[in-house]
């Protein structure tokens, strides 16, 4: 049963993912990125971690989505460009460094699969039970990881400094 | 020959009564959400001294079935400009949303149906143990109903209801979140029926405990916040008649303007719902709490939804500013504040 859940799910995933990249209409391409969200919540939900889901689907597809829909809506532009016109910044030297970049990608993520053993979960349910894993998760963010946690808030705080002194016009 | 039962297919009796109680929590929140549109048409009414619908059915109770009635013959249009497929599934989004956040609410205690099951059966249609997580995470999916029928339809009036409802929703879900946070801390749990749980019994006797004494600020910041995210007056700018028409549903018609209209009263139900299980004691109440506790709740959820309706049809509504302003200025600071205090009170008196 739950392997059945686990292919449909991971198919629509795959799928939505695809037609986010496939699709000409922007508002599409958001909405496929949603549906694709939503399905690793579910995958999130199997793996018996019900708080990184709601989490993802708080923070992904709740919040960050909102935003991106957002510009796509003020943007208002309906249909992508030609895409058999390359842009001018994609020609020549700009273009290898692209198809190496992927190629380097492409190759990281096989060696990275490539290194990837299988992982037996505990099947305690005391040590599965979310509750507890909430309060694990607050209390290694808070201790353990306390440095890279208070790092990555400072980051987002610099970033979004970045954005307000780049948006605002000069006086 | 042993006769075969309804276990050999793998369908237990729990089974049953889940799907049972599933298709009641259904029903019950349709026929609320029509109950609703009655009770609003008449209080409205008696506030500005008329007599309201009064002719089909005994004190036009059957009103608003007539009008679902009325909705289903009529012509489902759409415009030519309009994006056909997210056109059709925006109302199917807002509804589905309003539904989904309402089955981690529980709403009784256990029960055995007077001995007819085996097992007690919980009130409630899941108990998820990030319940209060849950109802966060999908109602913050339930704007994308509003949004893409405001950028759909292809027209200003909608767009620019679609936009104001989702620059609102975003601006009062941070408010409505930290004023959820809090009472988490208190009750140190995430699930629903915890929380309720914890709300049980009384100071000196005759005061519940109910968070709504502990946390008087937190309420009103839910009660507020929960206001806006459901675009109800006096913050419903998403479909303010004399600026925008109607908003992100002007050019809907027939049965998916109705179900716009259903879900707006669904997400009201589910706000109050939220709001009687986090500080109103939820099903609890001064006797026989174990038994007739669904009434209790039912009252209280009904008592919210009264305050609502009386709310909408007092107060005028604000400007789009003021909105953006109180919700900034002073709601999320007033939020914040509220969660610090209670963190800190929480350390301090152990």
């Amino acid at each position: 049963m739950d392997r059945i859940i686990f292919y449909i799910l991971a198919g629509v995933t795959v799928l939505a993912s695809l037609g986010v990249v496939s699709s000409k209409n922007p508002m599409h391409s958001v909405m496929m990125l949603i549906v694709s969200f939503g399905a690793l919540a579910g995958l999130y939900v199997l793996l018996d971690a019900p708080f990184t889901a709601v989490t993802q689907i708080i923070v992904y597809a709740g919040a960050i989505m909102v935003l991106f829909l957002f510009v796509v809506m003020l943007l208002n532009q309906h249909k992508e460009d030609d895409p058999d016109v390359m842009p001018a910044g994609l020609r020549g030297v700009n273009m290898r460094a692209g198809v190496l970049l992927s190629l380097l990608l492409a190759f990281e993520v096989a060696w990275g699969l490539s290194r990837v053993g299988v992982t037996m979960f505990s099947s305690d349910p005391a040590a599965v039970s979310s509750i507890s894993s909430v309060a694990r998760i607050g209390t290694s963010l808070f201790t353990t990881h306390a440095f890279a946690f208070e790092v990555t808030s400072v980051l987002i705080l610099v970033s979004m400094v970045g954005a307000v002194v780049i948006a605002r016009r000069e006086r | 020959m042993s006769e075969l039962t309804l276990a050999d297919f793998g369908i237990s009796q729990s089974l049953i009564a889940h799907l049972v109680l599933i298709f009641v929590v259904f029903q019950a929140l349709v026929l609320t959400s029509a109950f609703m549109v009655w009770m609003e048409r008449k209080v409205c009414a008696y506030i500005q001294d008329r007599e309201g619908p009064n002719r089909v059915g005994p004190a036009g109770l059957l009103q608003p079935f007539a009008d679902v009635i009325k909705l289903v013959f009529k012509e489902d249009l759409r415009p030519k400009a309009a994006d056909a497929f997210l056109f059709a599934i925006a109302p199917i989004i807002s509804t589905a949303t309003a539904f989904a956040a309402f089955s981690v609410v529980p709403f009784g205690g256990e029960t055995t149906l007077f001995g007819l099951l085996d097992q007690p059966l919980r009130l409630e249609v899941t108990d998820v143990n990030v319940a209060v997580l849950v109802i966060f995470a999908v109602a913050s999916m339930g704007v994308y109903g509003i949004v893409l029928a405001g950028w759909s339809s292809n027209s200003k009036y909608s767009l620019l209801g679609g936009l104001r409802s989702s620059a609102q929703m975003i601006s009062y879900e941070l408010s409505y979140g930290l004023a959820l946070a809090a009472v988490i801390m208190l009750a140190g749990s995430l699930s629903l029926r915890e929380v309720v749980m914890n709300q049980a019994g009384t100071w000196w006797g005759f005061i519940p405990k109910w968070y709504v004494f502990l946390q008087p600020v937190g309420f009103f910041i839910y009660m507020t916040a929960g206001v806006a995210e459901t675009n109800r007056a006096p913050f419903d700018f998403p479909e303010a008649e004399q600026e925008l028409v109607a908003g992100y549903h002007t050019e809907y018609s027939s049965m998916s303007f109705a179900l716009f209209f259903m879900a707006e009263y669904i997400n009201m139900v589910t706000v109050s719902a939220v709001a009687t299980s986090l500080y109103l004691g939820g099903w609890l109440g001064p006797f026989a709490s174990d038994t007739i506790g669904w009434v209790y709740f039912m009252a209280k959820v009904l008592l919210i939804l009264f305050f609502y309706v009386w709310m909408r049809w007092t107060l005028p509504r604000y400007r789009y500013d003021q909105l953006m302003e109180f919700g900034w200025k002073w709601l999320l600071p007033g939020a914040v504040l509220n969660f610090i205090a209670t963190a800190a009170l929480i350390i301090w008196l152990g």
